[in-house]
């Protein structure tokens, strides 16, 4: 185990600890701490996973199991800006797969790998909900629409220039 | 009660939806905004409004289509003084929308979040919950950001909180937001995932009307189900069923994606045939191509063809011809695109999503992918039809864990 203390900033302590004010129990509160966590740090680790279910007092199979069920908690590292291409079914009838194939020449990397620079990760997702401006993508926390190859390899460029981070929570 | 003023509204889900910059507080009660929920609170007993609910014929939006009334009454209720009552009874509203082809959700939560906190307040009062939460997919940030606001504008002038304006009523409303699995919309999925548990479902029944979160008595409905009820309360009854040519009340928002002319969202009566939202609404299809089928509620409903065209778009008469009215959103395939790769990528979508609790969904989607690829690729066996049809047999209703499998197949 690792002491919570030692490891979670006081910031992140605290706002796990609001996100516990407003559930019934403390693992309830589970979720919202790997997502707390993950702002903070970029991913997930099993130190942060140890950490957490320590601070919520819960078992750390349970804790776990949450973490490797959704899509949106990165359980390995991951670049600066991660990339989640929509690969559903309104994306697929407008042609998704040319912007992947554009994203993956222009990036050199395939789903599921990071650039060399740290920079980008590229992720499938399911349907964004945007399917009447299909393709969509969705980088961060914004999202991309009527995608066209060259439109998201413009956006991959522009970002790369930005250096920035998005605070994805 | 004022009813005449408001009854020649025809659009009330999206009257006052505005995606640049939604109505803050001071603007919606300019529209009539909480005038609803003070009604409710002011002039109706809990029972009444149930009784209001009921009348109104409102069905669930979520895609199954349960009437809304009926299930909340299922909820226990208490005497106040009453030792056996719950210290705790929850509403919840799912606004998880990932079905691939749904949309609908999305702009009521961006481009009108205090209805929805107003709908929630009167849906609460109605059930006796004195706690709410909003369980919101992980990806709509931006309605995540507006949602929150419009929360605090809501406690800052008291229509959240201990004793709302006033009343006997307290409610705390929360925002939740997930973080991407499908399966997390279905309600007892959902509830497991507010609990802090891994997201699979639970058996029903029991309900979760009856023993939901926490093992609470729950209500979970859907976005669009709960945006209706300040309006039936403001303009009645009778004008709900007005709205509706057919036997289903009220409004519906249709969508329509894939390559037609003009994608989109509208709200329009319950009960417009397929024909008027494909041609008249999203325009047709696009130049070069031709009509070839749709699926008229998202990913989980069945293919329908041209000679289904004139179908009424609701629950009842979409049933009829062998589909779902689902969420009313059309996923339109064109003469272009093949149909086995449409096929197929619903099925990798429906295999990715599965949760792995139960052997039919968890091996059958995989499998079924397997085959779909390799017919898609030119290789089909005359084997692989019988194995597919195996399959959706396998994973048809009542011998899954919940509806996923089923609406894969
Ligand atoms: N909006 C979206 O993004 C999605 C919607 N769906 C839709 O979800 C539907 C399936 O949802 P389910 O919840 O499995 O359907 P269901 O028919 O089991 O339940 C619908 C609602 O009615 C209630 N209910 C049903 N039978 C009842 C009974 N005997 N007693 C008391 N209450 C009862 C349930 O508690 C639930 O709230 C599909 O029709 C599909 O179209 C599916 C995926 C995504
Ligand atoms: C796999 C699956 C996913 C679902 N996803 C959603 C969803 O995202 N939003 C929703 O409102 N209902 C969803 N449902 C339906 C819910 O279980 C439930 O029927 C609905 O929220 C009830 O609300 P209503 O009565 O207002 O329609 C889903 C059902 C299944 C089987
Ligand atoms: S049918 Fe699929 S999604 Fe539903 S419980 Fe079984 S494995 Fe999970
Ligand atoms: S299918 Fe891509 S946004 Fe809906």
């Amino acid at each position: 185990t690792i002491d919570y203390q030692t490891y979670l900033s006081a910031a992140e302590i605290a706002a796990i600890e609001h996100e516990v004010s407003i559930m019934e129990t403390r693992d309830a509160a589970g979720i919202e701490a790997l997502k707390v966590v993950q702002a903070h740090r970029g991913w997930i680790s099993d130190d942060s996973l140890f950490a957490i279910s320590d601070l919520l007092a819960m078992p750390i199979a349970q804790l776990e199991g949450v973490a490797t069920f959704y899509n949106l908690i990165y359980r390995q590292p991951v670049g600066q800006y991660v990339i989640h291409v929509c690969d559903s079914i309104a994306c697929h009838l407008m042609g998704y797969e040319a912007v992947l194939i554009a994203i993956k020449q222009h990036l050199a990397i395939d789903y599921g790998q990071t650039t060399a620079d740290g920079k980008f990760t590229l992720l499938s997702n399911a349907c964004l909900g945007c399917c009447d401006k299909a393709p969509a993508m969705m980088v961060g926390t914004e999202h991309y629409q009527n995608l066209t190859p060259a439109s998201a390899v413009a956006v991959l460029a522009q970002l790369a220039a930005k250096g920035e981070a998005d605070d994805c929570s | 009660m004022t009813v005449a003023k408001f009854n020649t509204v025809i659009t009330p889900l999206t009257q006052w939806v505005n995606l640049q910059q939604p109505l803050d507080f001071t603007a919606y009660c300019q529209v009539g905004g909480y005038q609803a929920a003070k009604i409710a609170l002011t002039e109706y007993q809990a029972h009444e409004v149930l009784e209001i609910v009921k009348n109104s014929g409102l069905k669930g939006r979520g895609g199954a289509g349960f009437p809304t009334g009926m299930k909340w009454s299922f909820v226990p209720m208490y005497a106040p003084e009453d030792k056996n009552a719950p210290d705790n009874k929850y509403l919840i509203a799912n606004a998880d929308e990932m079905e691939p082809g749904t949309f609908k959700d999305r702009l009521l939560l961006e481009g009108a979040p205090h209805q929805l906190v107003e709908a929630m307040i009167i849906a609460a009062y109605t059930i006796g919950a004195n706690k709410a939460y909003i369980f919101l997919r992980g990806e709509y940030h931006l309605a995540a950001k507006r949602l929150q606001q419009a929360i605090d504008e809501a406690y800052q002038h008291q229509w959240l909180g201990d004793n709302i304006q006033g009343s006997q009523f307290s409610l705390n409303l929360y925002l939740h937001c997930s973080a991407g699995r499908y399966i997390c919309g279905e309600e007892t999925a959902l509830i497991n995932a507010l609990e802090g548990k891994r997201a699979n479902p639970r058996a029903k029944p029991p309900f979760p009307q009856v023993s939901g979160l926490f093992g609470k008595p729950t209500i979970v409905n859907n976005v669009e189900t709960l945006c209706n009820l300040p309006h039936i309360l403001k303009n009645g009854i009778d004008w709900f069923q007005g709205l509706a040519p057919n036997s289903d009340a009220g409004t519906k928002i249709y969508g329509a994606c894939g390559r037609v002319k003009k994608p989109g969202l509208w709200e329009l009566p319950m009960g417009v045939t397929l024909r008027e939202v494909l041609y008249q609404h999203a325009g047709g299809m696009q130049a070069g191509l031709a009509f070839r089928g749709l699926l008229p509620g998202g990913a989980s409903t069945d293919f329908l063809v041209a000679e289904h065209l004139d179908t009424p778009m609701d629950y009842d008469s979409i049933a009829k011809v062998g589909s779902r009215l689902g969420t009313g959103g059309l996923i339109v395939l064109d003469d272009k695109n093949c149909p086995v790769a449409m096929v197929l990528n619903l099925m990798r979508f429906f295999a990715q999503e599965s949760c792995g609790y139960c052997t039919p969904c968890r091996d059958g989607t995989p499998w079924a992918v397997e085959v779909l690829a390799r017919i898609e690729q030119g290789q089909g066996r005359i084997q692989d039809l019988d194995t597919l049809s195996k399959l959706c047999d396998f994973m048809w209703i009542g011998k899954t864990h919940c509806a996923l499998a089923p609406g894969a197949v």
